[in-house]
């Protein structure tokens, strides 16, 4: 059956999310950026909505299956808010839902409840790599088998709360496959570099983190001895990244489109001039397409189909054009007052940019 | 409700068998057919018909339901979805053809949408008789395209006789031909014509009347020569002092100051706009996988997973058509399963149909254009399905006008507020 409707309990969740992106995320989003720094009153409030707990079995403390549709409508949710805010409160899931994907039994028995029931706390995951080729299927980061164990070389980037981390997943070039290795935080040759400045997400910590010969046990790769599936884990990334981009090109939309109904210009509002109404017509179009792509990808997901992969990229591919086509055209509805940071729609445009290479900063 | 994304049973073993259709009796001959304009193709006309009566769904390409087998759990109706459906895999094939598939079309849609329960058996059954039957409606006239209100076709009722007397001009209609003109082979047709029974009530005197085949003052002045769905016939119908039946108008004969009158007609296009979005979408996927298939043969591959920056330039066009192809895809599927569960969906209508006239004029050019001279060539279909996917963005509303009613949706405007 084809159905396009979120179900009761997605619903409820997204009622909630929404609420709290709207009143809390959004209200703090201008300072936050100004002053690179998100209260941790504010997070925890994020993390009490459950959205982990609730995607996590009970055997590990949830309360809930995961669903990567459902994850998908909560982060664009989330993200509609602010998207620094969004990816803080979700930070856990970085660590966390790999574990449940790809994880052992173990992995999964030592980890899931404590992180799962516990106040919000920084577990965290590095991908990204700070060259411009990056691709997370050749890492230049490399795992090698050394004894019983691995020995991890090189150096990562953009990873949110490196500096408090608990722990987080290397992600590193096995022999040529990307898996992902668990780095406990005083793991010996680790060490967390400078905080990132970046041309948005200036609220959330970003760290550079350099792995000079980190040996871990052989547990502690992801899935234990016979490893796990990346591709799994990477289309749970980019479904993530395409709903967090939907969330901001619908803040974007949204504002402008207000905007544009209240600003007046040669008698009447700008909204009503076919220049402007038009731009908002293909942005709704637009984000709505992708949209539904994005949610096809999630649920082929989370039906196991063949092409769920090639699914989650294309819609990946998709949501990153979206965003920057979506935020411009917010900042240039708003002419003059969308270059002023007084106006959310430049921060919007900022992080709207940011999607094609912050791959790895959210997993449903 | 629930987020799914699997296509009903129904909808996927018939998308197999018309498939097979599009490809024997379509694909086949669909160069002949574009060389040759306004000639019919009997044979898939023929077959077309009596498959439809075969299967009851008569009346041609409608929406119906399967019947629930005997203690069957009542399933949801999918009818718009396997229309839509339907419709993409006949334009896969060839979407002229698909426009000359007999049946009422917009003419019947009109007669649907506005007409009594005396008017549907009187005018919609001879869908179902024996040989092929068409059915058109005549809106768009030299002076009046997309401003409706604009059109000066007039109806007079002469209360003797108890006859509207109808004159006009109309241009653009899709298969008038077949449906005024009498043919042999094919079943006696009618044409619906838009017309004013009070030109100082604007578009609230607008009213629809059904023209039978063959009516006296009626007269097919000329077939368009046209850039593309070639097989498709697109009429010019004059109507001097054409007189019909008092009870040939659809809708009432007094007129209120409302836009009630022309209610009709847009109920009508919220209906088929995702279906025209759904035929432009099947000349785009015929050529991208026609593409896909000659870059394969020459040894081009396409590297899904790549991070974009390390693409080839032939590697992020083919992406791109597929996240476009696909994403319009599902607006339509949307929009019909709006349609078939009974939510408003002018919103999504529209954007179905503005999201698919962009992207089957993006896809099927940028095909032509990646294949080079073969693109070019009339070796192969590619520059046809580049001139048939334009027709997308123009007919049933252009995507300008789709903009604007996307718009006035969005932001809670009426027509005069954005005009």
């Amino acid at each position: 059956m084809y159905s396009f409707e979120p179900n009761e309990e997605q619903q409820m969740l997204m009622d909630a999310v929404g609420k709290y992106a709207a009143n809390d995320l959004r209200a703090a989003a201008h300072d936050a950026e100004e002053s690179r720094e998100l209260p941790r009153k504010l997070i925890g409030k994020g993390w009490e909505l459950g959205l982990l707990q609730a995607s996590t079995p009970e055997a590990y403390g949830g309360f809930g299956e995961r669903s990567a549709v459902t994850g998908a409508l909560a982060v664009e949710e989330m993200a509609f808010g602010d998207l620094a805010g969004a990816l803080a409160v979700m930070t856990p899931s970085l660590f966390a839902t790999p574990i449940l994907l790809g994880g052992s039994e173990e992995q999964r028995q030592e980890y899931l409840p404590n992180i799962v029931g516990g106040e919000w706390a920084p577990y965290t995951a590095a991908l990204i790599e700070y060259t411009f080729d990056f691709d997370p299927n050749a890492l230049r980061t490399t795992a090698k088998v050394e004894g019983d164990g691995y020995a991890l070389n090189g150096e990562k980037a953009f990873v949110p709360f490196a500096k408090d981390a608990e722990a987080m997943i290397v992600y590193a070039n096995l022999n040529g496959v990307t898996q992902g290795f668990i780095v406990p935080k005083d793991a010996a040759g680790l060490s967390i570099g400078e905080r990132e400045k970046l041309m948005g997400l200036n609220a959330l910590p970003l760290h550079r983190v350099k792995l000079d010969n980190v040996k871990v046990p052989a547990t502690n790769r992801l899935g234990g001895a016979p490893g796990h599936d990346f591709g799994l884990v990477l289309s749970a990334m980019r479904v993530a990244s395409a709903s967090a981009a939907l969330g901001v090109a619908k803040a974007s939309f949204e504002y402008s489109k207000n905007y544009a109904k209240e600003r007046e210009a040669f008698g009447v509002k700008i909204a009503q001039k076919q220049a402007v109404a038009f731009m908002l017509a293909e942005m709704v179009t637009e984000i709505e397409s992708i949209r539904l792509l994005t949610w096809e990808a999630a649920w082929k997901l989370d039906t196991n189909k063949e092409d769920s992969c090639v699914a989650a990229y294309l819609a990946f591919t998709g949501a990153c054009d979206m965003a920057m086509m979506v935020t411009d055209r917010g900042v240039q509805i708003l002419g003059g007052h969308g270059y002023i940071r007084e106006h959310p729609v430049e921060l919007f445009m900022r992080n709207g940019r940011g999607f094609p290479m912050l791959l790895g900063l959210a997993i449903v | 409700m629930t987020i799914e994304f699997e296509a009903p049973k129904p909808i996927a073993q018939m998308q197999m068998m018309l498939q097979t259709v599009a490809e024997n009796m379509m694909r086949s001959v669909s160069r002949d057919f574009d060389e040759n304009e306004h000639a019919i193709p009997w044979d898939y006309v023929e077959f077309m018909h009596t498959a439809m009566k075969a299967a009851g769904g008569g009346g041609g390409l409608t929406v119906t339901e399967g019947k629930p087998k005997e203690g069957a759990e009542k399933r949801p109706p999918i009818g718009y979805q396997r229309l839509a459906a339907q419709i993409e895999m006949l334009s896969w094939g060839d979407v002229g053809f698909y426009l000359v598939t007999p049946g009422g079309g917009l003419g019947a849609a009109a007669v649907v949408a506005a007409g009594s329960p005396e008017q549907k058996a009187k005018f919609l059954t001879r869908f179902n008789e024996e040989k092929p039957t068409f059915a058109a409606m005549c809106m768009t006239e030299p002076g009046a395209g997309s401003d409706t209100s604009a059109i000066r076709a007039r109806a007079v009722l002469d209360e003797k006789s108890n006859e509207w007397v109808i004159n006009g001009e109309k241009i653009f209609v899709t298969a008038g031909d077949k449906s005024f003109n009498e043919y042999e082979k094919f079943g006696k047709g009618f044409i619906v014509v838009w017309a004013s029974i009070d030109p100082s009530a604007g578009r609230a005197g607008m009213r629809a009347f059904v023209v039978e085949a063959g009516t006296p003052g009626v007269k097919v002045t000329k077939l368009e020569h046209k850039l593309g769905i070639r097989a498709s016939d697109t009429a010019s119908i004059s109507l001097v002092d054409a007189r019909v039946p008092f009870e040939n108008l659809l809708g009432k004969p007094t007129v209120e100051k409302t836009t009630t009158g022309f209610k009709g007609a847009m109920a009508t296009f919220d209906a088929t706009r995702p279906l025209v979005a759904a035929s432009g979408l099947g000349v785009a996927r015929a050529a991208l996988e026609f593409l896909k298939e000659k870059l394969m043969e020459n040894g081009v591959q396409i590297r899904y997973g790549m991070p974009r920056n390390k693409l080839t330039s032939i590697e992020k066009d083919v992406i791109d058509m597929e996240i476009q192809l696909r994403s319009a895809w599902l607006l339509v599927l949307k929009a019909v399963w709006m349609a078939d569960n009974k939510k408003p969906n002018a919103l999504e209508s529209s954007m179905s149909k503005v999201r698919a006239g962009d992207v089957v004029t993006k896809i099927t050019q940028k095909a032509v254009e990646i294949m080079g001279p073969l693109g070019y060539s009339r070796e192969f279909l590619l520059e046809k399905w580049f001139r048939d996917a334009k027709i997308t963005d123009i007919y049933e509303g252009t995507g300008q006008i789709n903009r604007l009613v996307v718009a006035r949706q969005i932001l809670g405007y009426s027509g005069s507020e954005l005009r």
